[in-house]
């Protein structure tokens, strides 16, 4: 129990942070925030031991029982190892934070709020189990991100970064929701492990593709793949501490953990394959070539991120095959996975570093942007040792532990050209080459990165501040996440014993039985006869010439505009979104009643008629109808002469006078149908109508008393025509076709026995069904008070308006 | 523009009781014969509408200081309370009552709480249609 509700511990103590902050002014609040992350770090760090012998770790609260709702926080070798992610560089970064954010010009209490809701958020994407929570604090994750960007909210491009990333990301949440539903629905479960366990089965309904679709939607928009990936340079207005934080080292990695847990399910289908090898391998060069591109440091980390992130997207696509392969070929591919988390590690090191660095960087100089930096070594030289650890580390050179996961990255390349199935056979040989071409320009923009910053000549007095080292407490984080880079080269099998292999057994519980099972080494130099050293030493030779002749083919840049980037589609859709909803809605939104009263009529019309026919519910017949008198066809003619009259005449007395002519021909009609009572009320009621409509004409204003025809509209008549045409039909069908006897037989025997009347009309009225009546002298009042209230309130009216000329 | 209608005058003093007869005839008539509350309370109404066009505003309200708005929830408070009545009695709601009484003068007469509910109609009718002409007569 103590397990899941730890997930929460980070957003409970957040609700203390508002009170420390106005409460301990002096203190910087970053210090009690340390303690949370530190200390659930250290509790994490438990487990790494415990679960080499005993199983996962399960614990569970139930939410809702009833719709089995709950969260479960699930820990086996993959989420533990995002646990760790998560809180230990979550730590380093705030740590980092308290000397970066001012504590009296900031708003402190705002930040770590939102950073500490997020830290819960993804424990709690990490370690559910339950389907549903984990959509709900994936969903806290974009949340929580999209404060986070918009820190500084009275910047306009926070503001258009944070609603982009919100957009995009919440966009794909909503499609994985759609995913996790029809997954769930398929396996009868909400959770992962028993939907993994029923992983064959899955696989044979229909809508296992469409889920699979979706719920990747959901990892590439999260994992900013392409062509999602365009919300994270624009994330990058974050302070920095977050841009380490979510955007290189946790947040962004919540997609490939979701690919890496579900691949148990999915790896089965070649679609999972494609996809996401296909777009790791897009993204990954992608990413890499337009790092080159970009001058302001966080943009060419945001890029680099991109591209890493492809990378280890690939290798997960990778990891998927060796379930499809066995016998001798199958040890070669089973590397993937085991390179994918390896490099995951790495990732999190390296560009949790350098985004401190270009922080520092950017406190100490004023300015993110390259051009204008330069020659910092001299002058920061520890942030420079750093930046280079970083930044070597991520081209992939020795002795930085960068270089491993590139060599085992080529290494299940490579492996792909074996691979037979799913058309593997001519497109995998491409693959190798895609890798190789994007580590070249990864190389490259490592060096730009570095280069530009660091050691290139420039002029200090352009820059807004005078640079210096950055004081140690900044420099503390780097330097950890550095060492890291450093020590993992040298101990990678110890990191794999303990954190990397256990997480592989959950990506690929199919090929083994325990962590210790898994019988990959990583070694720092495979002899010169492999084909990944010798790749490795032309991505450094090609890299360099690429990087010094940087500035003759840079200009290839700008052959594609701007208006071909996905940026421009984005902010096309947006305001396509915006515009042309509000065109669509002022097409039909006219202000017009007529045009309203048109669309309701002719949607009545075109639904009773086509329902009409399509039911085939359209009969006719005269068996039930009376003869027709004389009476009947007189009056009749009376009341369409009327009719015709209210519409053809000129003036608007002679239609007044019309429509009364129409009235008392009902009236008449009720006579000959037997309804003196109605007919009484008719009478009446026609006569007090005819006075008020003379009433109103008498009133009304001089200039609207042109005398002239209603003017002839097509679309009105169609309308009409349709309308009275429908009626007639609808009346037709109904007395044709009497499915029961009418009960009026009852009252006509109980009129007098049971009610002690004559009348029925009247008995019916007040006692049969007196509730009617009721009301209807009730609205009777109502219309009455209304009159009253229109007249007499409109003299407070008209002193308003008076008010409001003055 | 003043005009000495002594004739309308005239025949109004002996139209407005015959009408007025009639309505209470027709509101009584009700539950046998065509007629009730409704059509009776109109009539009424238009007796007391002739008065108002012979007369004036103020003549008429003189002559019969009736407050419509009063009348109107009378009448309201007459049907909604026969209808509860027999809620009292733990019977559903809306059941009628009625006997025949020997009613001296009148013989066997039946009494019928519907009748009540009909008084009510009636006041409510009477009372909102001299509401509304008296409203938009008076407002200038």
């Amino acid at each position: 129990m103590t397990q899941v509700l730890l997930i929460f511990l980070p957003v409970v103590c957040a609700l203390l942070i508002p009170l420390l902050f106005k409460k301990l002014p002096s203190i910087h609040t970053g210090w009690f925030v340390l303690l949370v992350p530190a200390s659930l770090a250290v509790y994490y760090a438990t487990f790494v031991t415990k679960l080499e012998n005993h199983g996962p770790y399960t614990s569970t609260f139930h939410w809702v029982k009833s719709l089995d709702l709950s969260f479960t926080s699930y820990i086996d070798g993959l989420s533990l190892l995002f646990s760790l992610l998560i809180t230990g560089i979550g730590a380093l970064v705030v740590l980092y934070s308290i000397f970066y954010l001012d504590k009296n010009k900031e708003q402190l209490h705002n930040f770590y709020f939102y950073l500490l809701m997020f830290m819960t958020a993804m424990l709690g994407v990490v370690q559910s189990d339950h389907l549903i929570s984990l959509y709900l604090f994936w969903e806290l994750t974009s949340i929580s991100s999209f404060l986070l960007i918009g820190y500084w909210y009275n910047r306009d491009k926070s503001r258009f970064g944070a609603l982009k990333s919100m957009m995009i990301t919440v966009f794909g949440g909503l499609m994985m929701l759609g995913g996790f539903l029809l997954v769930a629905n398929m396996g009868d479960t909400y959770s992962i492990r028993d939907l993994v366990a029923q992983a064959p089965t899955l696989a044979s309904s229909p809508y296992f593709v469409l889920a699979l679709v979706l719920i990747l939607l959901g990892a590439f928009t999260k994992s900013a793949q392409f062509p999602f990936y365009i919300w994270l340079p624009d994330a990058m207005e974050a302070p920095t501490p977050v841009s380490a934080y979510l955007h290189s080292a946790t947040m962004v990695k919540a997609g490939i953990y979701l690919v890496a847990r579900l691949t148990p399910i999915f790896a089965i289908s070649e679609y999972w394959i494609w996809l996401v090898l296909g777009s790791g391998l897009i993204t990954l060069f992608w990413g890499s070539f337009f790092a080159l591109k970009q001058t302001d440091l966080k943009g060419i980390l945001a890029f680099s991120t991109v591209s890493q992130l492809g990378l280890i997207m690939s290798m997960l696509g990778a990891a998927a095959i060796s379930l499809h392969v066995d016998g001798g070929s199958s040890a070669i591919f089973k590397f993937a996975a085991f390179a994918a988390i390896f490099h995951l590690i790495n990732h999190a090191t390296f560009k949790g570093s350098l985004f401190m660095i270009a922080g520092i960087v950017d406190h100490e100089t004023g300015t993110r942007d390259i051009r204008k930096l330069g020659g910092l070594m001299s002058l920061m030289p520890i942030s420079f040792t750093v930046a280079a650890i970083g930044s070597l580390s991520m081209a992939g050179l020795p002795p930085f532990n960068g270089f491993l996961s590139k060599e085992l990255f080529f290494t299940s390349m490579l492996a792909l050209k074996e691979f037979t199935l799913f058309n593997f056979d001519t497109w995998g040989a491409i693959i190798p080459i895609i890798a190789w071409v994007a580590s070249v320009f990864t190389f490259a923009y490592c060096l730009y990165f570095l280069y530009n910053t660091f050691i290139a000549k420039s002029d200090y007095k352009e820059l807004p501040k005078k640079p210096h080292e950055a004081p140690f407490g900044m420099l503390i984080s780097p330097i950890i996440l550095a060492s890291f880079v450093v020590i993992i080269f040298f101990i990678p099998n110890i990191i794999g014993k303990y954190f990397v292999k256990p997480a592989v057994l959950a990506i690929q519980p199919q090929l083994y039985r325990s962590a210790s099972e898994i019988d990959i080494t990583v070694k720092a130099f495979h002899g010169f006869k492999s084909t990944e050293l010798w790749m490795t030493i032309a991505v450094v030779i090609v890299g360099f010439i690429l990087f010094s002749t940087m500035k003759k083919w840079r200009k290839i840049y700008t052959l594609v505009p701007e208006k071909w980037s996905f940026n421009h589609l984005y902010d096309q859709l947006m305001l396509a979104a915006d515009v042309g909803s509000k065109k669509l809605s002022n097409l039909y939104m006219t202000g017009a009643i007529r045009h309203y009263l048109m669309y309701m009529f002719a949607c009545i019309v075109a639904l009773v008629v086509t329902t009409l026919f399509l039911k085939d519910g359209f009969k006719f017949s005269f068996a039930h109808t009376a003869k027709i008198g004389i009476f009947e066809v007189a009056i009749v003619i009376v009341l369409i002469v009327g009719t015709l009259t209210v519409l053809l005449a000129k003036s608007r007395l002679t239609a007044i006078i019309a429509l009364g002519a129409v009235g008392y021909s009902v009236a008449l009609f009720f006579i000959i149908f037997n309804a003196p009572d109605l007919a009484l009320t008719q009478l009446v009621i026609e006569t007090v109508s005819v006075a008020l409509f003379l009433l109103a004409f008498y009133h009304l204003p001089k200039r609207y008393r042109i005398e002239e025809r209603m003017p002839f509209k097509i679309n009105n008549f169609l309308i009409a025509l349709g309308v009275g045409i429908m009626v007639t039909l609808l009346a037709l069908s109904a007395q044709s076709q009497k499915l029961i006897p009418s009960i009026s037989q009852y009252y006509k025997d109980t009129v007098f026995t049971e009610a002690g009347g004559g009348n029925i009309v009247n008995v019916i009225l007040v006692d049969y069904r007196g509730f009617d009546t009721l009301f209807e002298i009730t609205v009777l009042s109502i219309a009455g008070m209304a009159i009253i209230g229109m007249i007499k309130l409109r003299l407070s009216r008209k002193e308003k308006k008076s008010h409001e000329n003055e | 523009m003043k005009m000495n209608n002594v004739i309308l005058k005239t025949t109004t003093q002996v139209v407005f009781f015959i009408i007025f007869l009639f309505s209470i005839h027709i509101f009584l008539a009700g539950h046998f014969a065509p007629g009730g509350g409704f059509v009776g309370g109109l009539l009424t109404a238009s007796a007391l509408v002739l008065l108002l066009l012979t007369y004036d505003l103020k003549t008429v309200k003189n002559l019969l200081p009736i407050n419509y708005m009063t009348l109107t929830a009378v009448g309201l408070l007459l049907a909604l309370g026969t209808a509860s009545l027999s809620a009292f009695f733990g019977e559903a709601f809306f059941m009628h009552y009625f006997d025949h009484f020997n009613i001296p003068l009148l013989g066997d007469t039946e009494l019928h709480t519907a009748m009540i509910f009909d008084l009510g109609v009636y006041f409510v009718v009477v009372g909102v249609t001299m509401i509304i002409i008296q409203s938009i007569g008076g407002d200038e």
